[in-house]
């Protein structure tokens, strides 16, 4: 499945979920929604990860270690933010 | 089973969870654990490419992550709630330009046709959405002036460095991308796409700017997708494609929101003549300022007040004044709701997570929709830092918030605006309303106003 229409047709497929899930998340949640998203984009760093663990020479290594640090600020600050927010909204419909 | 299979399973595992992350925020009850699920993904994911892929330089790959998180957890977990849209801005920063390095590593061995277009489109796409969120980042941190920003040129700077960047794609599409001349057009497209993402979000400014950093998500989250399939890697593919959805419908209704296209928030201010005459300057004309004796009085005494909470509440940190104050007043009786714009704050739904934060029963936040036919029998309307989204000056042409929907304050009996200053809103330009007859100005920053006026009404 890791052929190019097999990506394609999971990229069809996953356009039609997240237009399906998402347009089910209630306006109170927008931002909560907009981090959410964000941290889940920072699963770039499993990219990050394998091109650093095939870079050859120091530039690479270096640029490659770079994005590791990004991906990593981006996943784990977006997770970590957006549990915050949420924190507040939890219990509170009476 | 073999490796291989495992590896594709825990990535299948990882997808579904994103899927779920994004399914529980369907329900505030249920979007907590639904972001514990994400990460839970995001944890499998890594956990399975670390121990499955033979990797060299580990060491170091741990140390990163190390150093990254270090620098990300404080961070997410110190700021204030005021300042969430700047770091989620940031974080999608980061992110498009960890996408961008990824792409140009990979594009050796993306080769050519389709998986080395990917590559070519990563790199611009992650680049731009890496500058245009570091500015947004910018703006907002108020590192720099918030108002739309025009250079000399700026069309034309625009599309030469767009252009440019196409044309270098094309010429290391051409050479191929195992040539070094084509890793040499890449670093070209990388910086002419820097440039690209600086000068599409300097024009940008007034209550658009929440519409950008959506964009800007939808942005990575494509930039992501495309580094997955250069990679053969259906988790980013889904991951990214997912965030890209997400992005574009919140682009979509915000727009709706404001009532105009996305283009013209987006060029509105390259087209000329829509930010002249703005200023930043406070008029001199006479207005009414109160004393928060009165304010307290007059709100006492209605039946019923409407909250119209903007940016200058969440500067303020005066969510829970307001909430104390709606609290006295619904004990005398008085019938408090909230006026939510969609594009209040700096992100979508910012006054609903500030409200939350303070406990605000949900049923009390009310849309626009919902509560513009309710502003001519309201006695009361308390604007608290809001200021272009209650700006008549949106009904008549020619002004740069022309066509935005605004919430109907001016059809209140009294209509009391909190105002650190007579300094015009993030549009820069200056509100009819603040002269008119029955609106009342007090002064001073949000939370320090309403803490004067909530120990007047208890001495009422």
């Amino acid at each position: 499945m890791t052929g190019g229409m097999g990506l394609l047709t999971v990229f069809v497929l996953a356009v039609f979920v997240g237009f399906e899930v998402v347009s089910k998340v209630s306006t109170t949640l927008h931002t909560p929604l907009m981090s959410g998203a964000n941290a889940i984009h920072g699963v770039i760093l499993v990219g990050a990860i394998l091109v650093t663990g095939e870079a050859n020479g120091a530039a690479q290594t270096t640029l490659g270690l770079v994005a590791v640090v990004l991906a990593t600020v981006n996943m784990v600050g977006g997770f970590v933010v957006t549990d915050r927010m949420l924190e507040m909204f939890k219990g509170k419909k009476r | 089973m073999s490796k291989q299979t495992w590896v594709d399973l825990a990535y299948l595992v990882a997808a579904i969870c994103f899927i779920l992350a994004l399914k529980g925020l369907s329900s505030p009850k249920s979007a907590r654990n639904g972001n514990l699920i994400g990460a839970a993904g995001a944890a499998i994911a890594v956990v399975t490419v670390l121990v499955s892929a033979d990797l060299r330089h580990l060491p170091l790959i741990l140390a990163a992550i190390a150093v990254g998180s270090a620098a990300a957890v404080p961070t997410s977990r110190r700021v204030p709630m005021t300042a969430m849209p700047q770091l989620v801005a940031l974080f999608n920063g980061v992110g498009g330009g960890a996408a961008a390095i990824v792409a140009f590593l990979e594009l050796k061995s993306a080769g050519g046709g389709f998986p080395l277009v990917a590559s070519l489109f990563t790199v611009m796409v992650g680049s731009v959405s890496f500058s245009g969120s570091v500015v947004t980042f910018a703006k907002l941190q108020e590192l720099m002036t918030t108002r739309p920003v025009v250079l000399p040129g700026h069309p034309i700077l625009f599309a030469g460095a767009g252009g440019g960047a196409v044309a270098l794609a094309a010429v290391a599409f051409a050479k191929g991308g195992a040539s070094s001349s084509a890793t040499w057009c890449a670093v070209g497209v990388a910086v002419l796409s820097l440039a690209l993402g600086v000068l599409f979000v300097l024009p940008v400014g007034g209550a658009d700017v929440p519409i950008v950093i959506s964009l800007l998500n939808a942005f990575t989250g494509l930039a992501v997708a495309a580094s997955g399939y250069v990679l053969g890697n259906v988790l980013l593919l889904i991951a990214g494609t997912l965030v890209g959805a997400s992005g574009t419908i919140l682009t979509r209704l915000m727009a709706t929101a404001m009532g105009r296209p996305i283009t013209s928030t987006l060029f509105g201010a390259l087209r000329g003549g829509s930010t002249a005459g703005a200023t930043t300057a406070g008029s001199d004309r006479p207005v009414r300022s109160a004393t928060p004796d009165d304010v307290a009085i007059l709100l006492a005494y209605a039946t019923k007040v409407i909250v119209v909470p903007g940016y200058g509440l969440a500067v303020a940190q005066a969510q829970h004044t307001v909430r104390e104050l709606a609290d006295l007043l619904a004990a005398r009786d008085v019938e408090v709701l909230y006026g939510i714009h969609p594009v209040a704050g700096r992100m979508p739904g910012h006054m609903n997570v500030l409200l939350a934060e303070a406990n605000v029963p949900y049923e009390q936040l009310k849309e626009m929709d919902e509560v513009n036919p309710q502003f001519a029998t309201t006695d009361v309307v308390l604007v608290i830092g809001a200021n272009d989204v209650v700006n008549p000056a949106a009904r008549q042409p020619g002004t740069p918030i022309s066509g935005m929907p605004i919430l109907d304050v001016d059809q209140a009996q009294n209509v009391i605006f909190l105002k650190r200053s007579m300094r015009p809103g993030f549009a820069g330009i200056d509100n009819e309303l603040l002269y008119q007859t029955n609106t009342t100005l007090l002064f001073g920053d949000a939370k320090d106003s309403l803490t004067k006026v909530v120990s007047a009404l208890k001495n009422l």
